[in-house]
């Protein structure tokens, strides 16, 4: 075993802080913790399955208070009656076998749970349990204590029982068994011809064939009518038209052919057909369950928050129930729900979500704190100014880009090429139907039904979901997860580029901080440590953790000046710390960088720089884009970083600093406006406007689990170095779909010429439709997958 | 011949039974997950384990 890593939950070990046990290291109490809860309880198989499978338990303490409100769990189970509820709930953390193992014996380590089953991909737990033993509260913070805390939020409340469909699986399974069987019941005549037997029976095989056409002809194929019904209404010719009009026609032609005994029909191949195009829908709906791209302010908020009654009691009320003039109890840690002014004496909140800065801001009694922050430090008080919906933040969600219908937005590519392709097709079989009829009128019937059949595009309409699907099934894979297999076709399609500045193309974690100024010796690095431990202030306690760790000194005195800095004697040594007036110390561009400067016995020393860390290959990342295309960093942030910005980046690249939410969703809607498709990669609640509004809103995300605001896509933050290769790869999937129409439109030449000389024989369909598939979806998936291969 | 009748209705009754099977699963939620139950099955009865037994005795003095 690896001395340096927790045997728990892999994180490295700092050598000072380990702990042994059991002769395993662990890097913190908590991690030691759920071992001794998993080997008290006999489930330290737990660690056999996965390495280091666990994640570290995070103080919950009175986090979860508001389960024990009736109202708010009645509102969250699934199921209820007076022995059993049952509670579905959605763990980040799940990841791994051991996950589900240790999930699925919940029961061993809280008593009155009675089953509990993990639905891996949707990262979920549904856990059924006695009310009478033990409650939602208990079992919530037993999750949290073994490192799998649960994921609450406001969309839970309100989402319902969602209902899943999966008709597109029953018509599915209906087309195969029709086609299975059908196929069975042709092979008699397309073998044994002209033998006695076959003429005796074939009236039955017919008819029979005919009879198990129908749910396949009625229901399965009953999505293509209606898109083709809408579009012809709409006055647009998809590729739908041509779909059901094959289909159609097939089936007529078939029974006719029976009913006159002509022949055997094309029974086979239309059921195929269907069956064939219903997989290619299937294949490209893959969804990531876990994921959520519909996300707006609902799935940040808590479900509850503490509100102090008038007497001084405590009370968890849900979110929608806090009115104007409610006093409320917001913990460390804690999103602030609604507008609201503090009460409490002073308090940092951290805005990152909806502003984009990096730093947290002091507040002071009085002040006005707006809705989505989050509280840093001691727990504070708040009264309300304005209920939730009334709130800031969330009257952004009252624009119009999210209410629109996002289909809407865009032609797809078979669409278009249908454009010409129909008109085409009717043109051809209309000809040959004119030119046949002065012959014979009866071969005009039957040319003019094949054309139509052979014609019928089920190799066209099968190309872009294949591809679409397969592109979308590798890009998952390598960490881009897109919404749908639209947003592919859009990513073809960009020509301007705008990132966001904090959060997207730098890392939200690690802020490097660097030191300017005569340089402090090991002794007054002590003083400087010692002063800061005293003060809660974000920028405080991030240069604590920087300085490397020194011995504990005695703070004679000590004192915190709000908005501005912390003067501390230790001893004989006075220390001051802070921002560049209260330290009375001018230098230039104080005001552009985040700074904390030092001043040590009344002599100033230097100051601490707060930088901005950029993500790796952020600069070959914008060298290969600028080339082919605009690139726009469109910031929230003050222009403080512009030179370094300027000296990294491409000279082409245009910085516009200083952005507000409903400015940045404005310079998109004006770059649109002159004709750009627009990609827009952010991050963070005040981009959603932006993601909304742009072609594509690609959201970064350190962790794809948890927070992304609503977007066409999600991108997992160590692929960010990637997005080069992932535009070029969106181009080269579309060209793959036109090497592949080229492919299925030299099959429907073949077919043609069988069907304009009026020699298409059952037989001839049945071989050339799948066959044509097949071709198509094996040519489309190996071009896909040379090209994902292909740097 | 004419046993050809009973024989293909009996296999037409025999695909739609599984084709009624094949729903009543999908309806039942049976392939709404479909890594989780791969996993599942390969968990057997490592609950118990016999060297666990010290190690417990350990903690537990320790916690008094």
């Amino acid at each position: 075993m690896n001395t340096s890593q927790c045997f728990h939950c892999g994180n490295e070990i700092i050598k000072k802080d380990e702990i042994l046990f059991d002769d395993k290291s662990f890097c913190c109490n908590g991690c030691k913790t759920v071992y001794e809860i998993f080997s008290q309880n006999d489930l330290s198989c737990y660690y056999d399955f996965q390495a280091a499978p666990g994640a570290t338990p995070q103080d919950i303490k009175g986090k979860y208070d508001f389960l024990a409100n009736e109202e708010i769990v009645n509102k969250l189970l699934e199921f209820q009656e007076r022995t059993t509820h049952i509670v579905s709930l959605y763990i980040p953390h799940i990841h791994c076998s051991s996950c589900i193992w240790i999930l699925e014996n919940l029961q061993r380590l809280q008593p009155g749970i009675g089953a509990s089953q993990v639905n891996f991909p949707n990262k979920k737990v549904r856990i059924t349990y006695n009310p009478e033993q033990t409650n939602l509260k208990q079992i919530v913070e037993m999750l949290c204590s073994i490192g799998y805390e649960p994921y609450i939020s406001l969309e839970n409340f309100d989402e319902g029982k969602k209902k899943v469909d999966r008709s597109l699986i029953y018509k599915l399974g209906v087309a195969f068994f029709c086609f299975g069987n059908i196929m069975l019941l042709s092979f008699p005549e397309y073998f044994e011809v002209n033998e006695f037997w076959i003429e005796q029976y074939k009236g039955f095989f017919r008819w029979l064939t005919f009879a198990l056409s129908l749910p396949a002809f009625i229901y399965s194929a009953s999505g293509y009518y209606v898109a083709a019904w809408k579009s012809i209404r709409q006055g647009m010719l998809n590729i739908e038209v041509p779909i059901a009009l094959g289909i159609v026609v097939m089936f007529v032609r078939s029974t006719i052919d029976i009913a006159f005994g002509y022949g055997q029909g094309f029974f086979d191949s239309m059921c195929g057909l269907i069956f064939f195009m219903l997989l290619g829908k299937l294949f490209q709906q893959k969804t990531y369950d876990f994921l959520s791209f519909e996300r707006d302010y609902k799935s940040y908020f808590p479900i509850a928050i503490t509100k102090i009654l008038s007497d001084g009691k405590e009370e968890a009320v849900q979110v929608y129930d806090i009115k104007k003039g409610d006093r409320l109890l917001i913990r460390n840690q804690e999103l602030i729900p609604v507008d609201g002014i503090l009460i409490s004496d002073k308090t940092s909140i951290d805005y990152s979500f909806v502003t984009g800065e990096a730093v947290a801001i002091e507040k002071k009694s009085g002040d006005k704190i707006f809705a989505g922050g989050k509280q840093l430090g001691k727990v504070i008080e708040m009264e309300v100014l304005f209920s939730v919906s009334q709130s800031y933040l969330t009257q952004l969600w009252s624009n119009d880009v999210f209410q629109k219908k996002v289909d809407q937005k865009h032609k797809s590519i078979t669409d278009k090429i249908s454009r010409y392709f129909t008109p085409a097709l009717l043109l051809l079989s209309v000809m040959s139907f004119g030119y046949w009829i002065f012959i014979d009128v009866s071969t005009a019937i039957n040319v003019f039904t094949a054309i139509l059949i052979v014609a019928c595009p089920c190799a066209l309409a099968l190309t872009a979901p294949f591809t679409l699907g397969n592109v979308l099934r590798i890009l998952g894979n390598r960490k881009l997860y897109l919404k749908n297999a639209i947003v592919i076709e859009q990513m073809a399609k960009v020509d301007t580029i705008v990132f966001d500045k904090t959060g997207t193309i730098t890392t939200n974690e690690k802020t490097a901080i660097t030191y300017e100024g005569d340089a402090l010796n090991a002794f007054e690095l002590k003083l400087l440590k010692n002063a800061l431990r005293g003060s809660n202030h974000p920028l405080s306690r991030r240069l604590y953790d920087f300085i490397p760790s020194q011995d504990k000194m005695e703070v004679t005195h000590f004192e915190e000046i709000i908005g501005k800095g912390v003067f501390a004697e230790l001893g004989e040594n006075k220390i001051k710390l802070g921002s560049s007036q209260f330290l009375q110390h001018m230098s230039e561009n104080t005001h552009k960088k985040t700074k904390v400067h030092v001043e040590i016995n009344g002599i100033y020393k230097g100051s601490y720089v707060f930088n901005n860390q950029y993500r790796k290959g952020l600069e070959q990342l914008f060298e290969s884009l600028a080339k082919k295309y605009n690139l726009i960093i469109l910031s929230g942030d003050n222009d403080g970083e512009r030179r370094i910005l300027e000296k990294m980046l491409p000279e082409s690249t245009v910085l516009v600093f200083n952005q507000k939410p409903e400015q940045k969703l404005a310079y998109i809607d004006n770059l649109q406006q002159q004709g750009k498709n627009v990609l827009m990669i952010g991050d963070g609640l005040n981009d959603a406007g932006a993601l909304a509004q742009s072609n594509i809103g690609i959201s970064i995300s350190e962790n794809v689990n948890v927070f992304s605001p609503a977007c066409d896509g999600i991108l997992d933050a160590s692929q960010f170095s990637k997005i080069a290769f992932f535009l070029k790869y969106a181009k080269n999937a579309m060209i793959t779909i036109y090497m592949s129409f080229g492919l299925s439109l030299l099959y429907n030449v073949v077919g043609l010429s069988y069907a304009v000389t009026g020699n298409l024989l059952p037989i001839v369909a049945a071989i050339i439709m799948p066959l044509s598939t097949i071709t198509i979806v094996s040519f489309v998936t190996i071009m896909s997958n040379v090209f994902a291969h292909r740097k | 011949m004419s046993v050809i009748y009973m024989l293909i209705s009996i296999s037409i009754v025999v695909a739609v039974f599984f084709l009624y099977a094949f729903i009543k699963a999908v309806r039942g939620g049976q392939y709404d997950d479909d890594y989780t139950p791969s996993v599942r099955m390969l968990f057997d009865d490592e609950l118990v384990k016999e060297t666990n037994k010290n190690q417990i005795n350990i903690t537990e003095e320790k916690q008094l």
